[in-house]
Parts: C-alpha cells; structure tokens; sequence
C-alpha cells in the first residue's frame, strides 16, 4: 500500500502521495449515530451502496448491504434513501 | 441503460476520505469512477476534492490524479490531453474534476479557452454553490438569496448560466446532472467518453456543510431541486436541446413541486420573505418557459 | 553539415525548441517575443517540427499547460515577457515545486506601469525566489545553445527543476546576427530522450501535490535547494561538454573576460557584457587594469565564482538594468551578500542603467568604470547605488 518515508532520503521529489485506505485515518470515530440495517426488511435494491458518500457500504454477494464501521461517517443518507426503512441511525454508546 | 446492480463494485474514491459527513460531491466522484473507470486522468483544481483526498503521502484517489491551480483546470488539462495526442495514447481520457468556484469565477477563461480550442476531454463542474474549500463564500453559482459567509444576508445577484455559457461555445456535448439521479449521470457520462471534443456536465452536488441541512438529506435535496424545477436535467448534443427524466415532464407547471418545498429544508435561505420565494418561483417559471421553448425548437444549429 | 543562418534572436529560440524535438509547446504572444511563438506555428504548421502547439488564451494558462504536459511525460517549451512572465507567477512556482523540467524563453521587457515595451531585466530577476533557474544570453547562438544545455540541465536527475533563458527584448530578440545550427542527430545524441522525475500513469496511480502539512514541507523545499547546488556543479560541465561537441561555450556560471590581474572587474548580465569588454579593451590601452565578468547564471546565483573574482580585485562594479525599489539592484545585493562573510572583502559599488531600454554603450561602462577606480583609490564607496545619466 502506501509508505510513509522515514528520511528525507526516502520522500519523493516532489509530493507523490499513494492511494490509501483511511488516508485521514479510522473515520468512522467522526461519527454520532450509527446505521443498523434490518436484513429481514432489506430489499437488497443497493440504493445505500450507491449513495454512500464515504464507499463504507460494500455490496456483498447477495447484493445486502455490508457497512464499514471503521470509516462510515454516520451522515444518514443510507437510512434517509433506503425505500422499505431497513436501516435506522442509533445513537453512538459511549 | 445501465441499472444501479450493473454499476461496477470496484471504489476508486477510497473510504476514510476528509469529505464532511454527507457530501454530495464525494458521492458524485464515486459515481464518476463507477461510470469511466480508473484508466483515467484527474485534473483537480483547489476545490473541495483537493481537501477530500487527504494528506501527503495518502491519497484517497485510486486514479492518477494532478493537484493543479485553482484557475488552471482546462489549462492543464489541455497539456495532458496534447502529451497524451503526442504519446499515441489517446484512449487515455483526461478528465476535469471542478468546483463551482474553479470553473465559473476563477477558471471560466481557462475553461473557455480549452472549449474553443476543442481540447478532446470531458469538463465536470460539481456545484455545492459557493466555494467550499474556504468555507462557503459566494461564488458566480450561488443563487439568488443564499447566505454565505460573504454574503450573510442573502446574495442579491442570479446564479450564473454556466451549461449555456458552455453550449455558446458550440461544443459537442453539454449536460446538467445531479448524484440524486445516478443512473442519469452515469449514462451521461458514458456518452461523453465517446463523443470527441470537449465535453461539459455540470452536476448539481448538495452540501449540508454550506446549505445548511441535515446530512442524511443529501440525496433528497438533489431530488427536490430537480422536482421544483429549480435544477434541470438537460442535454445539449450537437447543438440539440433535450430534457430527461424527470425533467421532461416538468414542462408543465402543475407537475413541478413549489420551490417553497426545497427552500425552507434548507439554512441557507432560512431569511427569505415571502416576496423573495416569489421572486424566486417566477424565475424558475421564466426559465422552464424558456426549456420549452428549445425543446421544441430543436434544431441543428443551436440558437439561444 | 551544420546551419548556417543569419536570423533574429527569437527565431534562433525557435530553432532550438525544434532542434531540441519538443513536443508540446503553449504559449500566448507578448511583444518582444512575439516571433518566438510565430516561428514555432509556422514550423509545427509546416510539419518541420512534430508537436503540438496550444495556442492557450493566457501566460497563466500557458505554464499550466506546460506544467499539465511535462507531467504527462513529453518535453514542453514556452517563451514569455514581462507581463506575461509576471501573469505565470503562481504557475511558476507550481512548476518548480512539481519539480518539472521545463525551458522557458523569456525576452525581457520593461514592467509598467507605465506601459514599456523596450528591454530591462526587471521582469525574469523579479522571479528569481520561483525556484527557476535562470541564464542571461549575451547573443542569438547564446540563445540557441542555451536552450539546448539548459534541456539537458533540467532533465539531469540531480535537477529535475525548469529553466528561463533570458534575452534582451529588441537588442537581441528583434536582431539579425549569424548562428550555427549543429546536425539534428548530434543535438540527440547529446539530448537524449525526454526525462523527468515522475509521471502520470494509469498504470501506477498517484496523486501529485495534495496537501503536504509542515511535517514534510520543508524537506521538499530542502530538495529544490540541493537540485539548485547540483545545478550549479553541473551548469560549467554541461557548457564544457557542449563547448567540446559544437564548438561553442560560455564560462559556465560567469565568462570572465581579463579578470585575472585586473583591480577593478565590471559584472554584468546579458548584453552590457559585451559592451564592457569594448570598454575593458579601451581602457586597457589606456593603462588601465580592469575586467569584466558576464554572470550567465542568476539562478543558483554562483556565489563561489564570485568569490573567486573577488580574491585578488580590490573592487567589484555591479550593473543592475534592473532595480528593486527600496532596495537595489540584484546583481549588486547578491555580489554584496556573496561576499560577505569572505576575509578582505573588496568595495563593491552598485550602477543602475538601462532601465526600460535605454541604451547602455561601452562610453557608459568606461565612464562607470573610471568613476569606480577613483573611488577604489580613494579606499571608499561614494554612493552605494548609482542611478547612471539620469535626467536632472
């Protein structure tokens, strides 16, 4: 994946920067509410996948959806789109 | 007509971006990945796409991609596309990636110049409605009676025209979108790759950061600013004038949702008085008049 | 066989960006460089040469564009003035900063306002903190075999910078003199094929100059700096090698002309050299123990020859066609600070002339030089910058 260089001698000449997974780290702590889906209600109609702004929905095999905890933001669209209410947005434990 | 299933897995906007929670662009970049793929090249001037990619030495752009001057979109993309020409690769498509800002303010000259000179590439401005990266200060796109941070008691000047300003220039493909509409934008996109010359779309992209409503309403605020007809969703091909779904079926006044309905969802026009969503609905009337109008009087060559 | 050709300046960069097979070149039109960008259509349009040429609709975007192509792998030119060079500012230090190497013609012109189309060397000196290298021509082959050691600079890997040849607008720009032009396939031997330090490819995706917090900024910066001290090592070689292949080269970083018992030397930049050579051979005859050096080089100013120049003179005389207001010229601050800290420093007197075109003649530079001796026997510096034949 990506390296971050540990001397001078190892950066590029110029700023090259690699694709990377979490470039700004484990976004998912950015969250408040959390996204549970109800796979009884899910239609598996792939509305949430492809309205994730973040690409924390993965499509799984059966076309249900698979949300990232790691880097899904808790915005809500997911839930606000989903057209049988299969996902309802939880408040974060603490 | 592709389907949403049919759209590829494959992510080349990469999760764990800097995107705000919610954003519209960052749903429209993925979108313009699952439409062309990843053997494309991005122009991206500063804008919120510079910010969304993260910090050195990450990136979560999976595409090569050319961090480049805020006006210099359409300049650097003409270079790329000429070595390109030169390099015999031109199956290589250069793509523009711009804020509202960079392209009808800052980068309009760039953008025009690249559009005269028939520069092979498409152009795509996602338009959040003022500039984002810097917190939301009002640019040529705002429209009328937006607050934004330079502009905190509602902007007194239209919203720049900016896909006719593009069509003026007789360019081959001109087309409005909207993330709301995914399967539009994506075919739309499609299409331009295979069109020669420059290629326009302007994408409506709603942002709650800066218009000032819930995150999980992204998605409905695009559906609703194309149902009040307040955004169009158009093509102009080779001069022809067409609207699609739904917007076709908008002409008529009855079917289009009362711009009240989008307004009051939104922060940003919290201020209004009654006299200014009227201002606001009779411009939105004139200009569906006018839709109406090239319509139905599509012809080869376009006129305004 | 070489070319022999009897042409202006301007066209003579046009052979070179030729000669040198660019592939892109962008580029807006700007008196005096005007017909630098006319005989590049004419040779592209012709199919004389094999590039592209984006005729873009501004100075900005014409570096952009550059910049845009010299990262997608292919060797770019373009050729400014004043306005136009001061248009690119940003673009400049862009280009720089993605570490590209790109050769610029600049045909120097006065800054307004007011409006001034006559040469000064204000506008590229202005620019010398872009991370641009930077080479002053004294004449049209200068100009020629600039550009191509200045490509086979910038595409060294121990440099990876962009690079302005300077010319005097209308002196030499608009001026008719004899140039050799060397057989294409020597010039690509010593060229070889375009080289540069990254590149945009599918097949290795990366994103250039994203954010780059205060954890790495410096260190980038750090490597501009070290590509200039490589420059500056490699400048005199690759003129030598160039020397040994076409039979013409010029000092490297400073041509020095009887510098080397002389106790009064002239430093110039570009034409006035000439001049000063005619002015050091008159007063030569005359009893006169002066020289004169032509800086070729102002970016890596090459402070170590000047250190040199001033080991045995017992006075350094700059002439700045330039100034920076508040302060002085350039040429005479930069001498100032190279020396600094050297034991026995010599005085250094600073001139100011040729401002917006106005003719500077060997009669000046004499005049300069003999009011310089007076004060070197005197042990004293009258004035620090003097401003020469200004109107009462």
């Amino acid at each position: 994946m990506s390296v971050i260089p540990k001397t001078r001698k190892e950066m590029p000449l110029t700023p090259l920067s690699s694709p990377t997974v979490g470039a700004m780290g484990k976004t998912g702590s950015w969250r408040t509410f959390r996204p549970e889906v109800y796979y009884s209600k899910c239609t598996r109609c792939t509305l949430c996948w492809v309205y994730c702004p973040d690409a924390a929905i993965m499509r799984q095999e059966d076309d249900s959806p698979q949300i990232d905890y790691d880097y899904c933001k808790g915005c809500g669209i997911c839930a606000n789109e989903c057209p049988v209410k299969a996902i309802t947005m939880k408040r974060e434990e603490e | 007509m592709v389907t949403i299933k049919e759209l590829p897995k494959e992510e080349y906007l990469l999760k764990g971006h800097a995107a705000c929670p919610g954003c519209g662009p960052a749903i429209s970049l993925r979108l313009l990945f699952k439409a062309l793929g990843n053997k494309i090249i991005l122009v991206v001037p500063a804008c919120c796409t510079t910010v969304i990619q993260g910090p050195y030495p990450f990136s979560s752009s999976a595409v090569p991609l050319q961090n480049i001057l805020f006006e210099s979109t359409a300049a650097s993309a003409s270079g790329i596309v000429a070595a390109l020409h030169q390099r015999k690769l031109e199956d290589i498509m250069v793509v523009g990636w711009a804020g509202d800002g960079g392209t009808v303010d800052i980068g309009i000259q760039a953008l025009s110049g690249a559009a005269e000179r028939e520069t092979n590439f498409i152009y795509i401005c996602y338009d959040n409605e003022a500039y984002g990266n810097t917190g939301m200060q009002r640019s040529g796109a705002t429209p009328y009676g937006a607050w934004t941070t330079t502009t905190p008691s509602g902007k007194r000047e239209r919203k720049k025209d900016m896909p006719l300003i593009m069509a003026a220039h007789r360019i081959p493909y001109v087309a409005t979108a909207c993330p709301s509409y995914p399967i539009d934008f994506v075919n739309k996109l499609r299409k331009a790759k295979e069109i020669k010359g420059t290629k326009y779309i302007h994408l409506l992209a709603p942002c709650p950061t800066g218009w000032r409503y819930d995150t999980s309403k992204t998605v409905e605020m695009g559906r609703l600013a194309v149902q009040t007809g307040l955004w169009a969703l158009f093509e102009i091909e080779s001069g022809q004038f067409k609207l699609n779904p739904p917007s076709d079926r908008l002409v008529d006044k009855a079917r289009r949702k009362s711009v009240k309905e989008y307004l009051t969802l939104q922060g940003r026009f919290r201020h209004l008085i009654e006299e200014d969503v009227e201002r606001i609905q009779r411009w939105v009337d004139e200009d569906w008049e006018r839709y109406r109008k090239l319509a139905s009087n599509c012809t080869s060559d376009f006129a305004l | 066989m070489p070319q022999m050709i009897i042409d202006t300046a301007n066209h003579i960069a046009g052979y070179a960006a030729k000669a040198a097979r660019v592939k892109v070149v962008a580029a807006y039109p700007i008196t005096p460089q005007t017909t630098v960008v006319e005989k590049i259509a004419s040779f592209v349009e012709s199919g004389e040469m094999d590039a592209e040429y984006i005729r873009v609709e501004s100075e900005h975007s014409a570096m952009v564009a550059c910049v845009g192509a010299s990262a997608t792998g292919v060797r770019t030119f373009t050729a400014t003035s004043a306005h136009g060079l001061a248009l690119m500012h940003e673009a400049l230090h862009w280009a720089s900063g993605s570490r590209l190497p790109i050769v610029m013609a600049v045909v120097n012109r006065a800054m307004g306002a007011p409006w001034s189309i006559w040469p000064d060397l204000s506008d590229s000196l202005s620019q010398r903190d872009t991370g641009w290298i930077q080479f002053y021509c004294a004449d049209n082959q200068e100009v020629f075999d600039t550009i191509i050691q200045a490509y086979k600079l910038c595409e060294d890997e121990r440099v990876f910078l962009p690079a302005m040849v300077c010319l005097e607008g209308f002196i030499l720009s608009h001026t008719y003199a004899p140039a050799k032009i060397p057989e294409q396939e020597k010039i690509d031997d010593f060229l070889q094929p375009y080289k540069s330090g990254w590149i945009l490819d599918i097949d290795r995706p990366l994103s250039h100059s994203n954010l780059v917090s205060p954890e790495w900024y410096m260190e980038f910066r750090f490597m501009i700096q070290e590509a200039m001290e490589n420059a500056k090592k490699l400048i005199p070689e690759i003129d030598k090698e160039y020397g040994k292949r076409f039979g013409f080269e010029y000092g490297g970083l400073v041509e020095k002309y009887q510098c080397e018992d002389a106790d009064l030397i002239i430093l110039t930049m570009g034409t006035m050299a000439s001049d000063a050579k005619i002015a050091v051979n008159r007063m030569r005859k005359g009893g006169l123990k002066v020289g004169s050096a032509r800086v070729r080089v102002f970016r890596p100013f090459p402070v170590e020859e000047v250190g040199r120049l001033a080991e045995h003179a017992q006075m350094l005389v700059t002439i700045d066609r330039h100034v920076s207001f508040g302060m002085e010229g350039f040429l005479a601050t930069e001498t100032k600070a190279s020396l600094f800290n050297q034991k026995d420093l010599p005085l250094v007197a600073g001139f100011l002339a040729g401002l917006g075109g106005r003719d500077v003649t060997s009669e000046t530079i004499e005049k300069i030089a003999k009011k310089s001796l007076g004060w070197m026997r005197a042990g004293k510096v009258e004035k620090e910058t003097e401003w020469v034949d200004l109107k009462e």
